[in-house]
């Protein structure tokens, strides 16, 4: 599905990521660990293709293309999707048409927003005054409508209660198709920082992100357990897990 | 003779030197029915939000220059006058006339005051819900002609009225100037929606001067529209809230072409308790100028007052200098503004299109979206107008 290859980008001249190697198979889910300011965001809105990220070497392939150049739009049309962090606000845009346009059929909006307690805010204006909680709800909405091959969703339970974690967790799990056993396709590439949707989605590998490299791959769950008991930092040293593996 | 030539050269006139450089409309020669307009003039009032054959208007006015062709309101509880024979019936509207504006304020005011061509009078009767808006058009048909309106229009208590005006001029005049005065009385539970659009030629000096009073309960919502190129607007109605819980709502969408200078904004007094102000302006500027002015003076507790103006710059030489002012006298006020001019963030077209828009669907959402300040009842034409205004920032991108 995703393969990045000795990935290096330059953000304002400063170079944020240093070699970056990954791969994610066709239904598999990925978790991104690491401090503030190690990368992470930046890996996912380069991936995306934002103005801005410049990639300096290496190339990213998706579904077997070559996506290192290519435009934002083609990126999401080849089935690329992005839950953003901090989206900005849009003035005077209602949810509802912008769910309308990413949308094959015309009343997936207002489906979407029923099954997820949302038609609240199809009418509002997009992003503006959501709760933290309300910008991650808006945004895993649009991912549904625009339907990704591979997710990347940068802290999608960041900022929201307990009470909605469970909806919030729920999208993830329909986007990611974790209902479907056998030839799943929808992958996923997720940045956490507590670790809680570990508790409702399960990943199949984790890796930690330390100063623009990636240092260790694993199981997610051992992975966040060392992160708690002994910080990124020791993690990262440890090289430990899963000896040999080969990206 | 080119006026339009002639008029290039008006930047350093004073405005009484400038008033001198136009004819009285009083002086030129007029249609004596509207059965003259030609098929562009009748177009150009569609756009400008004037429909002549829909049944879904309460009433019509129209004035060319300085004649009223139509004057014809069928529906009971609204009265609709020439403001000339309202003075003569109402012994000169003694409750109205120049109250709310002072004939003296500026050269502009006084040249209504001694030229005064005519204008409407609007009387919605006490506890009349009008449902179909009342259309009102001055137009100006001749080249270099100077227009004086005054008009005045009263709510009474209890009524509800919509009245939609649109200014303009005809399709291949250059010069002109409008000056019309309104004042408008929005009386106890009262409810008075005026929607203005704005359409002249690109060498029309456009000088509006308008006062605003509210009684208790009662609301007054404007909407002004200008889309299309004009050489000068200043206008800045001023209006007090002077009853509790009264409301005056400002909506503006403003496009300012090459050449354009457009002076705008609201003044809003929150004399009384529990009143609620809001100025709502949105500018696009292709060249032109905008300045988008807002002042809210809170006199009273509990009031509730925004200002709010959002500048789209899309062509270089672009001006759009946003003025807003908050002015409390009482601790117990909620006042707040927010401003912001510029381009589309880059940031946001490209949230648009890692959904799979491509930039030009994007920019054209997101200045939809920006033009979008809910205005109920705008005319189909002018919907379509909007579109285009649309589409032209989309390749102004």
């Amino acid at each position: 599905m995703l393969q990045i290859e000795d990935l290096w980008v330059e953000v304002q001249g400063r170079e944020i990521l240093k070699g970056i190697n990954l791969q994610i198979k066709p239904g598999e889910t990925h978790c991104l660990f690491g401090k503030n300011g190690s990368g992470k965001t930046t890996l996912l809105v380069t991936l995306m293709g934002f103005s801005g990220y410049k990639v300096k070497h290496g190339r990213i392939l998706f579904k077997g293309e070559d996506i290192t150049h290519m435009p934002i739009n083609e990126r999401a049309k080849l089935g690329l999707g992005l839950s953003f962090q901090r989206p900005p606000t849009l003035r005077g845009v209602k949810l509802k048409n912008l769910l309308a346009l990413y949308s094959k059929e015309s009343d997936a909006g207002s489906q979407l927003a029923l099954a997820y307690n949302f038609e609240d805010f199809l009418g509002r204006q997009v992003n503006l005054g959501f709760s933290g909680g309300e910008i991650k709800k808006s945004e895993l909405l649009q991912l549904l409508a625009q339907s990704p091959d591979l997710s990347l969703l940068d802290e999608p339970e960041s900022g929201v209660d307990i009470e909605n974690l469970d909806v919030i967790c729920q999208m993830i799990r329909k986007l990611l198709q974790k209902e479907v056993r056998k030839n799943r396709r929808k992958s996923g590439l997720i940045i956490t920082h507590t670790g809680l949707i570990l508790n409702y989605v399960n990943a199949d590998r984790g890796h930690v992100m330390l100063n623009g490299q990636i240092y260790c791959h694993g199981n997610p769950l051992d992975i966040f357990e060392r992160i708690k008991n002994y910080g990124y930092e020791e993690c990262a040293k440890c090289h430990l897990f899963e000896q040999g593996f080969k990206i | 003779m080119n006026y339009s030539e002639n008029h290039r050269d008006t930047k350093d006139l004073s405005d009484d030197d400038l008033l001198k450089t136009f004819t009285p409309a009083s002086e030129v020669e007029e249609p004596k029915d509207i059965g003259e307009f030609e098929e562009e003039e009748l177009e150009r009032l569609r756009q400008t939000g004037i429909d002549l054959t829909t049944p879904d208007r309460t009433g019509t006015f129209i004035q060319t220059n300085h004649s009223v062709l139509k004057c014809d309101c069928q529906t009971p509880g609204v009265e609709l006058l020439p403001i000339t024979e309202a003075l003569k019936k109402y012994d000169g509207l003694k409750d109205y006339w120049w109250k709310l504006i002072s004939a003296e304020k500026d050269p502009f005011t006084r040249e209504a005051d001694q030229k005064l061509d005519n204008g409407y009078f609007i009387r919605a009767l006490p506890g009349e819900k009008v449902i179909y808006p009342l259309q009102t058009c001055l137009y100006i048909r001749n080249e270099n002609v100077a227009q004086h309106i005054h008009n005045i229009v009263v709510a009474e208590e209890g009524s509800e009225l919509h009245i939609i005006t649109g200014c303009s001029t005809h399709p291949h005049l250059k010069s002109g100037m409008h000056i019309g005065i309104s004042e408008f009385y929005v009386k106890k539970g009262a409810k008075l929606t005026f929607t203005m659009i704005h359409n002249w030629g690109e060498n029309v000096y456009v000088r509006p001067r308008t006062g605003i009073w509210v009684e208790e309960d009662g609301a007054f919502l404007s909407n002004y529209i200008s889309l299309k190129g004009v050489k000068s607007v200043q206008t800045f109605p001023t209006a007090t809230l002077a009853g509790p819980n009264a409301l005056a709502r400002f909506n503006s969408v403003i496009v300012a072409p090459e050449g354009s200078d457009i002076d705008t904004g609201a003044k809003v007094i929150l004399k009384a308790p529990g009143s609620r102000s809001e100025i709502i302006s949105r500018a696009i500027s292709f060249g032109g100028r905008v300045v988008a002015r807002g002042h809210l003076v809170g006199l009273a507790a509990n009031i509730k007052a925004h200002l709010e103006c959002q500048g789209l710059i899309l062509a270089e030489h672009g001006v759009i200098h946003a003025i807003p002012e908050l002015e409390a006298h009482v601790a117990d006020v909620d006042m707040s503004h927010e401003a912001a001019v510029g381009r589309i963030a880059q940031e946001e077209i490209e949230y648009l299109m890692a959904r799979g828009l491509d930039e030009e669907e994007a920019t054209s959402t997101i200045v939809r979206g920006f033009l979008d300040v809910k205005i109920n009842g705008l005319p189909p034409e002018l919907n379509k107008e909007l579109q285009e205004v649309v589409e032209e920032c989309r390749k102004g991108m």
